[in-house]
């Protein structure tokens, strides 16, 4: 196409057209969509945010003087007259796995270009992540009637608070935004858009997304919640 | 993908997958019901994380069918985080240490034998 401008393809250029050379030039390392490939980059900055938060707060866990509350029995429920320990905890982990496994068949319907099995399977993703967002909102309320406060609460190290707070909401917002990235994509997957590019890769984009978001939460129920 | 196919794989693949991935959450809450305390409960949490872990990447984020090339750039840069959660581990327990001595009563700190 436009060959027939350069002048010569060995020939150094510099300063803006140089720079522009240098990363146009025919190589490539990554033989895979690049929108795969940059969701994966931003999945691996993503890791280390998360990773700065738990390992800030194995530094307090650890730090500490004071006893660190036990999470078995403040994340109790009362069920049939007895308290449960982490009953609602281990629900939520199993809409997220579910909403997983229904998110890995719907990118495999996609590249079969099932679009209405598509659009069934990521709803009820997206649905999923919804009652998810859901028992987190009333695990929040529970624990803040409870007096459990980012500066301190009544069962032990005053850190607890700040702590679960900032890797649950964190970890909240990522599904929050997860939900709305799947409603998103179920709009143009409805709308034909995939169909007529006859290629669904977004699908998987948005999958490799979802996904992470269930793989957080295994480090954050094992780290935060059984440790 | 340079081949325009995408991942395609038997749906039954994903569907054990997810039951297992049932079956290490369940373990994994059993640790809990069961009350293990110590090293056993700590290395039982740790397996059963890194398994499910493992397979969610592997499979359901398909990381074992993409080109080695995308697998080391992605799985390679996170073993760095393990120096730094060593790191802390380390300056955690002086900075506990610490605190033990400084907060706790005097009497405890001072005592000395002719007291």
């Amino acid at each position: 196409m436009s060959e027939s401008t350069a002048s010569s393809p060995d020939e150094l250029k510099e300063g803006a057209a140089g720079f522009t050379q240098d990363w146009s030039s025919d190589k490539q390392t990554f033989h895979a969509p690049w929108g795969k490939a940059m969701m994966w980059f931003f999945l691996l900055s993503d890791t280390f945010i998360f990773s700065c938060f738990l390992i800030a707060y194995m530094k307090v866990r650890i730090t500490t003087t004071v006893p660190w509350p036990n999470p078995s029995e403040v994340f109790a429920l009362e069920a049939f007259g007895y308290p449960v320990p982490l009953l609602l905890i281990a629900i939520m982990t199993f809409i997220l796995i579910t909403s997983s496994g229904t998110m890995a068949m719907a990118v495999n319907y996609g590249y079969r270009k099932n679009r209405k099995v598509v659009v069934w399977l990521m709803t009820i993703t997206a649905l999923l992540g919804l009652s998810f967002l859901g028992m987190q909102a009333f695990e929040w309320s529970k624990l803040i009637s409870e007096g459990i406060r980012p500066w301190g609460n009544p069962f032990g190290a005053s850190q607890f608070g700040s702590c679960f707070f900032m890797i649950t909401g964190f970890h909240g917002l990522h599904v929050t935004g997860g939900v709305i990235y799947l409603l998103v994509i179920i709009m143009r997957v409805r709308r034909g858009d995939y169909d007529r590019s006859g290629n669904y890769e977004q699908v998987e984009i948005v999958g490799l997304y979802w996904h992470f978001v269930d793989l957080v939460w295994v480090f954050i129920f094992a780290f935060f919640y059984l440790w | 993908m340079s081949d325009g196919e995408g991942q395609q794989h038997p749906i039954a693949i994903y569907l054990w997958i997810w039951v297992l991935l049932f079956v290490l959450s369940a373990f994994s809450y059993m640790v809990d019901i069961a009350g293990f305390q110590g090293m056993l409960r700590w290395s039982l949490i740790l397996l059963f994380m890194f398994l499910k872990a493992g397979i969610i990447i592997a499979v359901f984020m398909h990381m074992q069918w993409e080109r080695l090339s995308l697998a080391t750039a992605i799985l390679g840069p996170p073993i760095v985080l393990l120096v730094f959660i060593g790191l802390m581990a380390v300056e955690g327990t002086y900075t506990e240490d610490l605190r033990e001595y400084f907060f706790s009563p005097p009497e405890v700190k001072f005592s000395t034998p002719h007291h």
